[in-house]
């Protein structure tokens, strides 16, 4: 399994994910013994091409029946030692791991969720963890790393952004008010949003449509 | 998952743009144009002033329901990165399993062979009864689940062998908790030994100010105490956001003609369910030309194939002949995507005693539909979905009267194959009318199927007694043939929250 730009980046962003080699999802192996056990426990390994380093934006893959998963990145320290840190642990992928919910989906783990610093990353560690006996395999797919500040959007704010009627305040804000940086962030998100829907048509109907001779049986061919 | 924050800006963006030209929206811009001639309209604050004559005319209120109803309706956005078919149906062996599209290809094939002018109903099978789909069902397998042979803890007792989560009793008591005993229902606390100062006539006072308010989401949680007779066809036409504008009439009417101009091959399908079901029905028969009038529309409504970008299934393609792949020259066949299958009719014929005109009748039907039906005859993971109503209906069993499973599977009567044809038409023509109608109250009310699953399981825990002595399938079946003695909420209620486990 590569994870060598991927396909599917989302269309309307201009961020591409990075090159990178990663090794399949090895099981971790008790010595000793003839049989091969199924720990439920496996390790994929990825490095970046050239021993080169990056800061970490967003982890995107679709799950296989990974039930936790746990993410340690590899970081340049001073004087050029490299230490292994955990930026995620234990992360819930299946609330129910004998159960389908979330076998198949697809997850996004952003830098902010992350426990600590995800700059200059040199190598990412998953850990992948499912307890419950009944799958026969368990990884994850489609692996993509988005590193930091690709995007930009270069147009100016429309003039009405700035005139929105403030909201009700929410009862349980605690005294404290949202952090200035994500609600202009969010506010760029969804001008960007409205954006593209006003280039785009609406999705309403016209509400005609002539059932005309095209249905009858004999033109049609069957496949 | 998707970002919390980024998810909301995508719902709010894909709502904007399914309401935006929409007829709502161009009515709400003809209101504030007309609202500029008023008084209190002033120009220095506009903006305010409009929004202000919206909410106090109740347009806002329109537009609230509209939001609700987009947001019931469709789920949440999926991942950025997932392809579409993956917000139809996650898992991927159960896009594979999609068995009636080849059928239904098949039927094409026999139907271009048969070439007969008046059709003669006995050559048409129906497409599947509900017993067919239930031998599909229970042959899906997961690939990466170990199924061994030996009978483990992997094995489901039952019927259906896949793992998807459902809900249990605990879980379900939270959701239903409007079900619960020290809330008044209708269906129990309405009947004729309890005066109605103490539930019914408050609970009549509300749903007329439910009425008045004509607020979707007050409707919903009001529903789920049951609906009062006469106020059911409003207010459920105000849960589905059905308003009856003209341009819905005129809708109404071209398909109609459509109807006369045109035949399909799918009215033969049609004329024999109605004439199998609903004409051999004590109380469904007087509605017969109802049921064609708007069978025959809904199979012609292109509209219909929008749910399919949230249903697990895909609408029959077929090609004019001679332009195979070319996409200008394909069309769906059926044009609503959808192949009534045995029993179809009865989704419709509770209906027609509530809504007396076809037009309304007929709108109300296909919002159902897009909302509830079809995923009673669909494949698919969703929690509403028949796969998960049969395993939420087997555990339930299972775990809540274990001896009656154990003695029922021993037997060879497997519960599922007794309920499996009631939850498939969701009850309709096996409870009498006014318990069905009480039903598909909290089918609404609940915007889910799960009850469908519950009441099943209640049915079975009712006559548990009977079934222990039978001994073979047909006996098991002729105790649980008739249901429509059987009253729906004590049921339930006795099932959720009076069992003793």
């Amino acid at each position: 399994m590569s994870g060598v730009a991927g396909p599917g980046a989302p269309s309307g962003t201009a961020r591409a994910p990075l090159p990178c080699a990663a090794r399949a999802a090895t099981a971790l192996q008790l010595g000793g013994g003839a049989d091969v056990a199924r720990p439920g426990v496996a390790v994929i390994d990825l490095r970046f091409p050239r021993g080169g380093a990056a800061d970490l934006q967003e982890i995107v893959f679709r799950n296989f029946y990974t039930a936790f998963l746990s993410v340690r990145v590899q970081r340049a320290g001073a004087e050029g030692s490299r230490k292994w840190v955990t930026c995620l642990r234990d992360y819930c992928l299946m609330p129910s791991p004998h159960t389908e919910q979330g076998s198949q989906d697809y997850f996004s783990l952003f830098r902010h969720q992350m426990l600590c610093d995800v700059d200059q990353v040199t190598a990412v560690r998953f850990i992948l963890r499912q307890p419950s006996p009944v799958w026969v395999h368990f990884t994850i797919e489609e692996l993509q790393i988005y590193p930091l500040n690709q995007k930009s959007p270069e147009k100016d704010f429309p003039s009405w952004l700035s005139q929105l009627t403030p909201l009700e305040q929410p009862a349980n804000l605690h005294g404290e008010l949202p952090d200035p940086e994500k609600v202009s962030t969010e506010v760029q998100q969804m001008w960007v949003l409205t954006e593209v829907i006003r280039a785009r048509q609406a999705a309403a109907r016209i509400g005609r449509f002539d059932v005309d001779g095209c249905y009858d049986i004999n033109l049609l061919s069957y496949m | 998952m998707v970002d919390p924050e980024s998810g909301l800006s995508l719902t709010i963006a894909r709502i904007v743009q399914r309401l935006q030209g929409s007829s709502l929206h161009s009515q709400l811009e003809r209101q504030a144009r007309v609202s500029l001639h008023k008084p209190e309209i002033k120009l220095e604050s506009l903006k305010e002033d409009i929004k202000e004559f919206l909410k106090t005319s109740g347009w806002e209120k329109k537009l609230q329901n509209a939001v609700y109803s987009e947001l019931n309706v469709f789920p949440s956005p999926c991942h950025p990165a997932a392809p579409p078919e993956h917000m139809k149906e996650p898992l991927a062996y159960m896009r594979k399993a999609q068995r009636p599209v080849n059928e239904q290809k098949e039927l094409l094939n026999k139907w271009n062979e048969m070439g007969t002018d008046e059709p003669d109903l006995s050559l048409f099978r129906p497409v599947y009864a509900p017993k067919d789909f239930l031998e599909v069902l229970m042959n899906l397998r997961n690939p990466n689940y170990e199924n061994g042979e030996q009978p483990s803890f992997r094995n489901h007792l039952g019927l259906i062998q896949v793992p998807l989560k459902v809900k249990d009793i605990p879980e379900l008591k939270e959701d239903f908790s409007e079900l619960g005993l020290n809330i008044g229902q209708l269906g129990i606390d309405d009947s004729a030994q309890v005066p109605p100062e103490f539930f019914e006539n408050e609970h009549v006072r509300v749903g007329q100010k439910v009425l008045t308010e004509q607020d979707s989401a007050a409707a919903q949680q009001y529903v789920r105490q049951g609906c009062p007779t006469a106020l059911r066809a409003d207010l459920w036409a105000l849960i589905l956001n059905i308003s009856n504008q003209p341009e819905d009439v005129l809708y109404y009417e071209q398909l109609k003609s459509n109807v006369i101009q045109h035949d399909l091959l799918v009215d033969s399908l049609i004329y024999k369910d109605v004439k199998l079901t609903a004409s051999n029905d004590d109380y469904y028969f007087v509605f017969e030309d109802y049921l064609y009038q708007v069978l025959l529309c809904f199979s012609r409504d292109t509209s219909v194939l929008e749910h399919f970008s949230y249903s697990s299934a895909t609408p029959p393609k077929s090609y004019i002949r001679g332009k195979l792949g070319i996409e200008e020259y394909a069309v769906f066949y059926p044009p609503n995507g959808v192949i009534p299958f045995h029993g179809f009719s009865m989704y419709v014929a509770p209906l027609c005693f509530l809504y007396h005109e076809p037009s309304k009748l007929y709108q109300i039907f296909r919002e159902m539909y897009v909302r509830f039906f079809f995923r009673l005859h669909s494949i698919s993971s969703h929690p509403s979905g028949i796969v998960s109503l049969c395993l939420l209906f087997e555990t339930l069993l299972q775990t809540h009267l274990p001896q009656l499973f154990y003695h029922l599977r021993e037997i060879g009567a497997q519960p599922l194959r007794i309920s499996f044809k009631w939850m498939v038409r969701a009850f309709s023509g096996y409870l009498a009318t006014d318990q069905l109608l009480l039903l598909w109250d909290r089918i609404l009310g609940y915007n889910s199927l799960e009850i469908l699953a519950v009441l099943a399981a209640a049915v079975f825990a009712f006559r548990a007694v009977n079934l222990m002595e039978v001994t073979s399938l047909a006996a098991a079946e002729a105790v649980l043939a008739d249901l429509s003695t059987l009253k729906v909420m004590p049921l339930l209620q006795i099932f959720l929250f009076a069992t003793v486990t």
